[in-house]
């Protein structure tokens, strides 16, 4: 506990509604809640507080308030209260500052400053309610021309086809390994995507040996720095295996599980001692250029005899455009790009913050790119990083995404507030910790139906939208930029985003 | 030039012009139980194409001949079946990524061999009867790997065990810089048998970031040489056995007199923490 702090949260306790059950109490992993007999009062240890809500949603009488401490320091428009509580804690430990979840600076949401079309008198919108309506997705490389060849009734495709994956919603998982989030809400990804028919992403944490049989085929498998977990049998049950070279929440280095999460089932998962730290290396040592990357593509497709389409996964960073286009040469069949506000269980806040560039300005600048290189249709891009909401996934896709990854989006369905104390392993909604005491909160059953509703009404609503523009299908969308309008975008922001301002 | 696509000048130098397995006939010779594959001119799929049909058909025992520069050679062998490992006898010069991913399978290479030398390695047997390069044993997970001369640089780093599972890699000559970087498991000997009277070993950084695992070290190394993670010990008696077991099982490979090579100054490095970055950070 730091000694210069100030608390982060005050909990109100509405005394007269109090009924002493001390749900609070067993509720709380922080150790915030406390009963005196002797009074017969509960107390709160607020300096301990994270505000993640639990005991607020829990309390049976709605006795409970928790809400940021209204305690402030001068008004500073430099020096802001983050800022000064980061130097203490720096001042007292040495240490790097640790994070979970997303960037939560306020950097510029371009998906707040886009708008959609509809159809107004001049061509019909479809109503998705009684018309057929296409969200089905491919991901993977598509051939340069397609030959078909008629023998009467029969068609034949001649040209060479690539493996691809049908998914249907262009709705991904994103990565999220077991060990970083519990095997509870590992599972329940797993669930959700086998039930809707769509893809989750194990991260690099391995796939536990049970799961592979059931939940393989809906699995993108990881293959990063530290190549945890990785077997032939592991990346041989997979839909498709991404290399993960970066992630949007702390572009440029890798990442340690600490060692006291590695219990025994993770330690099997990972194919590591128990105890010990899994370190993943900020660079995967046998990549150092895109010739080395083409190296590993095709090492993946080897091991798995050309049957799985390879996705290379990385920060959003300056040169994005012309890295993407070194992948796709170097023989990715999926790009992944995850920007600034992608989420973390784990990363320095201080790279969190400030490295790497927003989703979607990287995102038009890849599909451009690789457009006016006449390589577009050689791989899929997944768009990562913020994706809160339908309207976002739409956007995504008229910038020129295939399908989008959503992580912190399921969490918060499964239940994360987003209290951002991912890290210390104490998650009272049972999703990032593997305290078993903690983790059986989450029940697999109910959280993967969670996920399958939140899937289920965005879906709906992207086909309202669809409809809305007179589009049937999603593939007519992608990189249809004509759809999008900029709303308060300065000229060069319209230039990269590739769209004209409103009313244009 | 078929699939060249010539509008955009993009050339998949993997998949462009590889001829189908039918074609190949002429490369391949049928041995009593054992397959001949002449590799010369083949590209890395042509030849991994033909490896993997020749242990599907059932024969396991397949040596190729005339091999330069070929990749991933052994890395399409994964079969679920258990039973059926093969025995990969090459000469000449393997490519990168050799036995990248191996499951299980035995490979002998009389030549030197390239970069990536059991990458991320399953389980086996990789024994070269010459030097290999950069980053041999990376991230191996289990099997066995013997190089008779040098290796270059980050050999054996990240190798990772867990129980029933530990790695063994074996170099007769020296290393290049961060040897065992990131080590997280596994049991090194580096022999230094061609470095001269009390020559000391070539690496920088030898264990650096090693969190697992055990490095037998064979002749001089100075204190600079080894990265701060990093502890020496004095061998014990289970020390000992394992050394005169690996010692034994190189020597008969490569014809070396075990007796000899015990003879040397032996020296045992260990990480000094399960956790060398548990404390850097503030929460």
């Amino acid at each position: 506990m730091y000694s210069y702090l100030l608390p982060e949260f005050v909990v109100e306790r509405r005394e007269e509604r109090c009924i002493r059950c001390r749900v609070c109490e067993r509720q709380c992993a922080n150790g915030v809640h406390s009963y005196d007999a002797e009074r017969d009062q509960m107390w709160a240890a607020e300096q301990a507080c994270v505000g993640c809500q639990r005991c607020a949603v829990f309390c049976p009488t709605q006795a409970l308030t928790v809400r940021p401490h209204p305690a402030e320091y001068r008004p500073n428009s430099s020096w802001t209260r983050e800022k000064l509580q980061d130097l203490k804690k720096q001042a007292e430990t040495g240490g790097v500052i640790l994070t979970g979840s997303g960037n939560d600076k306020p950097y510029r949401i371009y998906w707040d400053h886009l708008v959609l079309n509809a159809s107004q008198v001049t061509n019909p919108s479809i109503d998705p309610l009684r018309e057929p309506m296409e969200l089905k997705t491919f991901l993977g490389r598509k051939p340069d021309t397609l030959k078909i060849v008629l023998h009467g009734e029969d068609v034949r495709i001649e040209s060479e086809l690539y493996p691809n994956i049908p998914v249907a919603t262009p709705i991904v998982f994103s990565a999220m390994s077991y060990g970083a989030i519990s095997y509870q809400a590992f599972k329940s990804l797993a669930m959700a995507a086998k039930e809707y028919g769509t893809l989750f992403n194990t991260g690099e944490g391995g796939l536990p040996a049970a799961m592979r049989q059931d939940y393989g085929k809906n699995a993108i498998v990881q293959c990063a720095s530290g190549r945890f977990g990785v077997d032939p049998e592991y990346l041989n049950c997979a839909a498709a295996i991404e290399i993960k070279i970066g992630q949007g929440a702390k572009p440029g280095i890798g990442g340690h599980l600490p060692g006291e999460k590695v219990s025994e089932n993770i330690s099997v998962t990972r194919m590591i001692p128990q105890g010990t730290d899994a370190l993943s290396p900020a660079p995967q040592h046998d990549i150092y250029s895109i010739e080395d990357l083409s190296m590993l593509i095709y090492a993946l497709k080897e091991a798995t005899n050309y049957e799985k389409p390879v996705s290379v996964k990385i920060a959003a960073v300056h040169n994005v455009a012309a890295i993407a286009s070194g992948m796709v040469r170097a023989g990715a069949d999926i790009i992944a790009i995850d920007g600034l506000r992608g989420g973390t269980g784990a990363a320095p806040k201080i790279i969190r913050d400030n490295v790497g560039i927003p989703i979607e300005l990287a995102l038009a600048a890849v599909d451009q790119r690789l457009r006016e290189e006449g390589i577009r249709h050689k791989c899929s891009i997944l768009a990562a990083g913020g994706i809160r909401c339908s309207a976002d996934v739409v956007k995504a896709v008229a910038l020129g995404a295939d399908a989008v990854y959503i992580g912190t989006s399921a969490l918060v369905a499964m239940g994360c507030t987003l209290c951002q104390k991912c890290y210390t392993g104490k998650c009272n909604w049972g999703i990032c910790t593997q305290d078993p005491y903690l983790a059986k909160r989450l029940n697999p059953e109910i959280a993967s139906q969670r996920l399958i509703n939140l899937l289920r009404g965005w879906s709906h609503e992207i086909k309202e939208m669809l409809g809305g523009m007179g589009i049937n299908a999603i593939e007519s969308l992608r990189g249809n930029r004509e759809h999008l309008r900029g709303v308060g975008l300065a000229e060069w922001e319209l230039n990269v985003l590739g769209v004209k301002g409103a009313g244009e | 030039m078929g699939n060249l696509n010539v509008k955009f000048g993009l050339r998949d130098m993997f998949l462009d012009g590889v001829r189908p397995v039918h074609e190949l006939a002429g490369c391949v010779f049928l041995n009593e139980h054992r397959v001949e594959i002449d590799a010369q001119g083949l590209k890395h799929k042509e030849l991994n194409d033909l490896l993997r049909k020749t242990l599907l058909e059932g024969i396991t025992k397949i040596t190729v001949r005339n091999v330069y520069g070929q990749r991933y050679i052994g890395t399409r062998l994964y079969r679920p079946d258990p039973e059926k490992k093969a025995e990969i006898t090459i000469y000449r010069n393997p490519g990168n990524d050799l036995g990248a991913f191996l499951d299980g399978h035995r490979i002998v290479v009389y030549g030197n061999a390239q970069d990536g030398v059991g990458n991320t390695m399953d389980g086996g047997e990789i024994i070269v009867h010459g030097r290999a390069g950069d980053i041999v044993a990376m991230s191996m997970r289990g099997g066995k790997i013997m190089i008779r001369d040098n290796v270059g640089y980050r050999a054996a780093i990240h190798m990772k065990e867990y129980p029933g599972k530990v790695p063994v890699l074996v170099i007769g000559g020296t290393a290049q810089d961060f040897f065992g970087e990131y080590m997280a498991g596994g049991i090194v000997l580096l022999l230094g048998l061609n470095l001269k009277e009390n020559e000391r070993h070539k690496a920088h950084y030898i264990g650096t970031g090693m969190h697992g695992g055990v490095i037998y070290l064979r002749g001089r190394v100075e204190e600079y040489q080894l990265g701060k993670e990093v502890g020496v010990r004095e061998l014990d008696d289970r020390d000992w056995e394992i050394v005169q077991r690996y010692v034994g099982e190189f020597s008969a490979h490569f014809g070396f007199s075990a007796d000899k090579i015990l003879k040397g100054k032996f020296q045992k490095l260990l990480p000094v923490s399960k956790r060398p970055y548990g404390k850097i950070y503030a929460y």
